[in-house]
């Protein structure tokens, strides 16, 4: 089976440890995590990973059913590029001098949508938010001007279609309640 | 007086239920039902010991020799009692001790509540005296872990500990409370955890999927049924057997299913996996509806999955989804606790007989009988084998003896031929093959059922790896039957190397002490059984002692444990020599 790129999005209780109980599935399968961040979600004291492996379908299928019997995974869910929308965030740190002398600079910017979010006598910090692709191609412009810094976030990404965590989690509440 | 009497109940009642973090720690193992713990004092652990003391005439703590004891015996503990398995440790060397056992817990779904002792919560990530993270290291063996910092923590986490080791498919639970917790003190008000968000133990049963797997089950010309430590986990054995029964399907079991039902059941065809019978073993490629049962198709049980029953249409009895698929490809998959599952499968099924069908295992075990058990069994010279061993067991038990086995070719052989009338009584370590697991766990098994005779077979290699606990048997008093079946070599290692390294037997050979002064040492019983006319009576005396007793018997040093499906193999590969 070919492999390639699955966004694995997790939906967790906010527990101490759990980012090692989650990670540890990965490495239990010796996988490489691609890229990975961990945020509040759509519902109140629900925690949200996000995590991308290059692997087939069948080995995600079972990663995600091995974090979902995770006593504090409230689901896990796995999508190909093409089921979500997804962005990455990147920081540039460049010396001023070279950014004031070089107007070519200041092109890419404008071109690929770029937005300057400090500028001080020695340095600018340009942030871009797009697609990998993107975000490399700024990163191939800016190299040759002396970049003091770059960083860049891991996917997020939200689906096209649901993924009803208040439900289940209603749906958690009655079967406790009645058992 | 009756004054007095009414003053001090109203005492009692307004009795302030403020507690140290440490009494609140036993207090909820009563509130559990908790009376036999296993365990090691030291530094980050003590205020519970101290409580302990108090406490000793609710609680009865067995002082192991050793922290990986204490698990194994709580797991033995476990198996045969079905309630949860309790030990306890210190910190740093104490907490990574327990490793071994929690991995073995979490692997063949025994359910423990470890609980160590950690550093002060102001001086963890210091590198402090004792100080390991037990919670980072336990993650990947531990169904659910947690450090308590706060003593008011500690009522609802030890709740949720047992909660979750027992519910579903069990597991291990490991809860590190800092030293700090114990001491300090809080409002004790214990609530029984009956369910945690997140956590769905019991998946829904899906009808259509039962109506499914019974329409396959009554349309089967060549059915066979594969049942695992799921049915007695379940405490479906007796369902079980109404389903095989009605259906008229033979059944074969896993290594940890053995005993789940009884070995002499005219449908039960044996073991299936690496050291299984023929019969089952060869005829999974040939049926045509493999029903599993509570299993988890582990490579042991499977051999190559290329060739795993492709042939068949595969239904799998499962509480995991996880399990669904992992290794063999379910055409119905019915999620759910079996002795839900197969209640309501029993009611879709038509009674049917497969006589034919079942004659082909009946002809396989000939052949096998022929050639391998026959020889096993009545061998009349040279050095006893293993299989005599355990059969003069079973003539001395009825099948009525838990088998408590440890890892090798020992472990083979009792599985194969010890007999069992009852469940819960084959307790071994199956899916981690952990050696030294025996002693240990037949203390915890003669513990958690104190009426039943409890024999350990172990190997002299394995038996070297916890030998310490003969200090537990010997201060506990506690009766448990020893087998050590001495070959002098860690002989599955060694028949491998025969068979597989070309006869290198690199470290494998061992030069052994005296067993039997060993186990005098401890003030144990004990004897050694060198020829086969000593045999019968040496065990009949061993099953007799009211007391504790253990036996050497000198094995042939090179046998080899047949059939085998060799690494990479089909089932239907196996080899009968």
């Amino acid at each position: 089976m070919e492999k390639k790129n699955y966004t694995v999005s997790i939906y967790t209780e906010n527990n101490i440890g759990l980012l090692s109980r989650i990670a540890a599935i990965f490495l239990k399968r010796h996988i490489n995590i691609e890229s990975i961040t961990a945020s509040k979600s759509e519902v109140n004291e629900v925690m949200r990973f996000i995590i991308v492996v290059e692997v087939t379908e069948e080995q995600v299928k079972k990663i995600a059913g091995q974090i979902e019997k995770q006593i504090e995974v409230i689901r896990a869910y796995y999508h190909t590029d093409e089921e979500l929308i997804f962005q990455e965030t990147a920081l540039y740190k460049v010396n001023s001098a070279e950014f004031v002398e070089d107007l070519t600079i200041q092109d890419f910017i404008k071109e690929t949508n770029a937005r300057i979010v400090t500028v001080t006598p020695k340095f600018f910090v340009i942030e871009k938010t797009g697609k990998r692709h993107e975000i490399d191609n700024l990163y191939d412009k800016l190299k040759p001007y002396g970049l003091m810094q770059f960083v860049r976030s891991g996917k997020i990404a939200v689906s096209k279609n649901e993924m009803p965590i208040s439900s289940i989690l209603e749906d958690f509440n009655t079967i406790n309640i009645n058992s | 007086m009756e004054v007095k009497t009414a003053k001090k109940e109203k005492i009692i009642k307004q009795a302030p239920t403020t507690v140290s973090g440490a009494e609140a720690v036993i207090k909820c193992l009563l509130e559990e039902g908790i009376d036999t713990i296993y365990g090691y004092p030291g530094g980050a652990i003590m205020p519970v010991y101290d409580e302990l003391y108090k406490y000793q005439d609710k609680i009865h703590h067995v002082l192991t020799r050793h922290e990986q004891g204490a698990t194994h015996a709580a797991q033995g503990y476990a198996r045969v009692s079905g309630k949860v398995g309790v030990c306890i440790a210190t910190s740093g060397p104490g907490a990574t001790n327990l490793v071994t056992g929690i991995a073995d817990a979490q692997i063949d779904s025994t359910p423990i509540v470890c609980i160590t002792g950690q550093v002060g919560s102001h001086l963890l990530g210091s590198d402090a005296f004792q100080e390991t993270d037990i919670v980072g290291i336990s993650t990947p063996v531990t169904k659910w872990n947690y450090q308590v910092t706060k003593a008011e923590e500690i009522p609802e986490v030890l709740a949720k500990a047992f909660y979750i080791a027992r519910s579903g498919r069990p597991g291990p639970v490991l809860i590190d409370i800092t030293k700090d917790a114990q001491f300090a003190s809080l409002e004790f008000n214990y609530k029984k955890c009956t369910g945690i968000r997140s956590y769905k133990p019991f998946p829904k049963v899906n009808l259509s999927e039962i109506e499914r797997a019974a329409e396959l089950i009554n349309s089967a010309k060549k059915p066979m049924i594969v049942f695992g430590q799921g049915v007695i986990l379940g405490g479906a054995e007796a369902l079980l057997q109404h389903v095989v029964e009605k259906a008229g399907v033979p059944s074969a079991w896993t290594i940890l299913g053995l005993s789940a039902m009884a070995t002499d059941h005219p449908l039960n065809v044996g073991m299936v996996g690496m050291h299984g019978n023929y019969g089952p073993n060869v005829l999974t490629n040939e049926c045509d509806v493999l029903i599993a049962i509570g299993m988890r198709f582990d490579d042991r049980v499977t051999g190559n999955l290329e060739h795993y029953a492709k042939q068949a249409k595969v239904i799998h009895f499962e509480i995991d989804p996880a399990e669904i698929d992992k290794n063999v490809k379910a055409e119905v998959a019915v999620l759910g606790d079996v002795k839900e599952t197969l209640q309501l499968l029993l009611g879709f099924l038509k009674s049917k007989n497969h006589d034919t069908w079942h004659q082909k295992f009946k002809d396989l075990y000939k052949i096998e009988y022929d050639k391998i058990i026959n020889n096993e069994l009545n061998g009349k010279e040279g050095k006893l084998g293993m299989a005599e061993v355990i059969d003069e067991i079973n003539t001395s038990s009825k099948g009525d003896a838990i088998i408590v086995s440890d890892v090798g070719q020992h472990q083979m052989v009792a599985c194969r031929y010890a007999k069992f009338n009852k469940t819960r009584s084959n307790v071994t370590s199956g899916g981690l093959g952990t050696m030294g697991f025996a002693l240990p766990a037949a203390i915890g098994a003669k513990m958690g059922m104190p009426e039943r005779q409890v024999v350990a077979i172990i190997g002299d290699g394995g038996y070297q790896m916890t030998i310490q606990e003969l200090g537990t048997i010997f201060q506990t008093k506690v009766p448990v039957k020893i087998v050590v079946l001495n070959n002098g070599f860690l002989g599955m290692v060694r028949q491998w190397q025969q068979m597989f390294f070309d006869k290198r037997y690199a470290s494998t050979e061992l030069i052994n002490p005296d067993f039997v002064a060993i186990a005098k040492g401890y003030f144990i019983k004990a004897k050694k059984v060198t020829e086969r006319s000593e045999l019968q009576a040496a065990i009949k005396e061993m099953m007799d002692s009211p007391e504790a007793y253990f036996l050497e018997v000198k094995v042939e040093q090179e046998e080899n444990v047949f059939p085998m499906i060799p690494t990479g193999a089909s089932v239907s590969d196996i080899r009968l020599e």
